[in-house]
This record gives C-alpha cells, structure tokens and sequence, in this order.
C-alpha cells in the first residue's frame, strides 16, 4: 500500500493534472457567470442582490468542505503517523481561507441593501468569523515553526477543535435566533428556493470546488518538489 | 493490529475531542442569553424586570400596523403569540414591510412599548422570482 504514496509516483499525475482543471474550471466559471449574473431570474423581494447569494453561499460550502477535510486528514495523519496527509492538509488550507473571506466579505455586501448592516454580531456570522481564525491559526503555525514533528501536534489539535464550530456554523440558525436566515436548501425537507435560481447555484459550487482543486494541486506539486530536493525518496 | 501507540494516540485523540465538546457545550448553554441575535414579544412579556440596557426584538411586522406619522414610524411586531408596540425615527431598510421579519434595536420603555434606536430588515429562507410569487398569490 505504501508503495503508492512514493512522491514521484504522485508527482507524474499531480504535475500534469492542473491544466486539466484549469480548462475545466474555466468552462465551470464562465456558464456559472452567465448564469448566475445575467440569465436567472431576479428575487422577489431582494431583487438583483440575489445574485451575490451565488458567490456567497458556494464560497461557504466549499470552505467548510475543505476544513473538515483537513481536520479528518490531520487527525488521521496523527494518530498513524503519515506525513502525506499532513502535507495534503496543508496545501488544502490556502484555497479554504480565501473561500472564508470570500463568504465574509459577499455576506456583507449583501447584508447591506438586504438587513440594512454591514455586519451583525450574530451566532452564524460570528461562528463563520471564528472559523476564519482558525484557518489563520493553521496557516501561521507551518510559518512559525521549523520542527515538523511540532507543527504536526499543532496543526492536528488547531483542527481538532475547529471542527467542534463546524456543526455550531451549519446549526447556528436553527438553535438561536439570528438575523441570518435558515438554511434554503434542505435534504429532509422541502427546499424553499426556486429550482431556476439553484442551477446556477450548482453550477457555482462545481466551479469553486474546480477553483479550490486548482490551488490545491499547485501548492502539492510544491510540497512535492520539496521533497524531491531533498533527496528524500519517501514520504 | 496495530501498534501500541497508535492506540494510545487514538485514545488521547478521542478524550481531547470529548473534552473540547463538553466544554463549548457548557460554554454555550450559560450564554444562551447572549448568542441569540434577538429576542421575541413573548420572551419580553416573560421578562421579571424591564432593564434599561439596549435590547433587540425580533418577530413579523403585523399586517396594517404601520403608521406613518410626522417624524415618527410606528409599528407592531408580533411572534404570533405576543405583540410589542414600536416607535422609530430614522432611516429604514429597503425590505421593512409588512408580513415580513424585522429586528428593533432599542430600549424597553415597559413591557409593551419599546422605542428603537435602528431596525433592520431580516430575510426568511424563501428564494423565487417575481413571476413565481405572483402565480402563488393568485392560488
């Protein structure tokens, strides 16, 4: 099994994989666009504002995503020791960050012209602020620290209880009262948003998740080389 | 199987985790009171004493309860329950209408009449174009 984690076996499919995903998120984003800023239709009661709701909640998904993915990868990587993950952790945390900002900074955009706020101090908005500290955190502590064995610990524990405020994020709106709305797009039960205005929604999502594999690649590849400089043949 | 610690990891991994949970948990039932964005009428009417301290309340603009008088807005929000009688003066957000949620920042003056000092609009899950929400008006 481990023989596949041998980093030039790795390198000769990640090396070659990001024009691939570059094409394809470009496609992606381009009818995501169109879709999402010219042919769906405008809301009801928000109108045209509506539209940044498909840059917004994309954004949130996908950074949530990554970090419970970096989270089971740290925690796994751990407790059986295998340094790939770790690395593979690290190189998902970058494009996770900029997805957080990026919901952040939509959120109160929109928040404006809907609420009548930039910002309100509430439990969604407030918990989303704190999971952008904790990607912070995570990618300070591979900045700060030389020992990698350190670095490890750290960044394991600093998504061990980042985690705890994934679930607070998703449920926030349904325990407490915020100004921020619950959740349209229900598994359960019926979802309470037009299917015309959910493609363009998907198609968003599969752009961004395109985006998020792009960088992801680029900084392995990174890792990657590293490793080869180094004369190390295993990871 | 496995190593000896490995296990040992998975266990320190596993009580750290519980650890962590309990402990938000706690965190977060002593400060109910402050997590939740706003209060509704019918908490403001369960209320012991009324505070001086700046407070939201949050429900549904009731249906023909705004009033519009010369520097002044007055209306209504209700939980369906309970109702509190508002006053305001200042600027309102585009989507302030009846039937539609709303959060008063503000000060209580007694139990049924708060003054607010900013009102914001809030936004339910529903998304649909105008098309859609005139076909189920007519329904």
């Amino acid at each position: 099994m481990f023989k596949y984690f041998e980093p030039s076996k790795i390198f000769s499919i990640t090396s070659k994989a990001p024009k691939y995903v570059l094409f394809l998120f470009i496609i992606f984003i381009s009818i995501g666009l169109t879709e999402a800023l010219i042919l769906s239709p405008e809301d009801y009661k928000q109108s045209h504002s509506v539209r940044i709701m498909y840059v917004h909640v994309p954004a949130a998904w996908i950074t949530l995503g990554i970090f419970s993915s970096m989270t089971f990868l740290s925690i796994i990587g751990y407790i059986f020791k295998i340094r790939n993950f770790f690395l593979i952790s690290k190189s998902l945390a970058p494009s996770g960050f900029v997805f957080i900002i990026i919901a952040l900074v939509t959120g109160s955009i929109w928040g404006k012209p809907t609420w009548g706020t930039w910002w309100a101090w509430d439990a969604r908005i407030t918990s989303m602020l704190i999971l952008a500290l904790f990607y912070l955190m995570y990618l300070l502590v591979w900045r700060l620290y030389e020992n990698e064995d350190k670095i490890f610990k750290i960044t394991a524990l600093i998504t061990l209880l980042g985690i705890i405020n994934v679930p607070i994020i998703k449920y926030s709106v349904d325990w407490w009262n915020t100004l921020h709305q619950p959740a349209s797009i229900n598994i359960l039960s019926k979802s309470t948003i037009h299917s015309s205005m959910l493609l363009p929604l998907a198609i968003m999502t599969a752009a961004f998740a395109l985006f998020s594999l792009l960088i992801f690649l680029m900084k392995y590849n990174t890792e990657l080389i590293k490793i080869k400089n180094k004369g190390l043949d295993r990871l | 199987m496995y190593g000896r610690k490995v296990k040992l990891r998975f266990f320190f991994v596993l009580s750290a985790f519980l650890i962590l949970v309990l402990t938000v948990v706690l965190i977060l039932k002593s400060l109910e009171e402050n997590v939740v964005y706003f209060q509704s009428p019918s908490e403001i009417k369960e209320l012991l004493e009324v505070k001086k301290k700046k407070i939201r309340v949050g429900g549904m603009v009731k249906n023909d309860s705004i009033s519009i008088k010369t520097k002044e807005l007055e209306f209504i929000i209700t939980d369906f329950k309970s109702e509190i009688n508002v006053v305001y003066s200042g600027a309102i957000p585009n989507l302030f209408e009846e039937g539609k949620g709303v959060v008063a920042e503000g000060f209580l003056k007694d139990k049924n009449f708060f003054i607010a000092t900013k009102i914001l609009a809030k936004h339910d899950e529903n998304y649909m174009p105008p098309e859609v929400k005139e076909a189920l008006k007519e329904k």
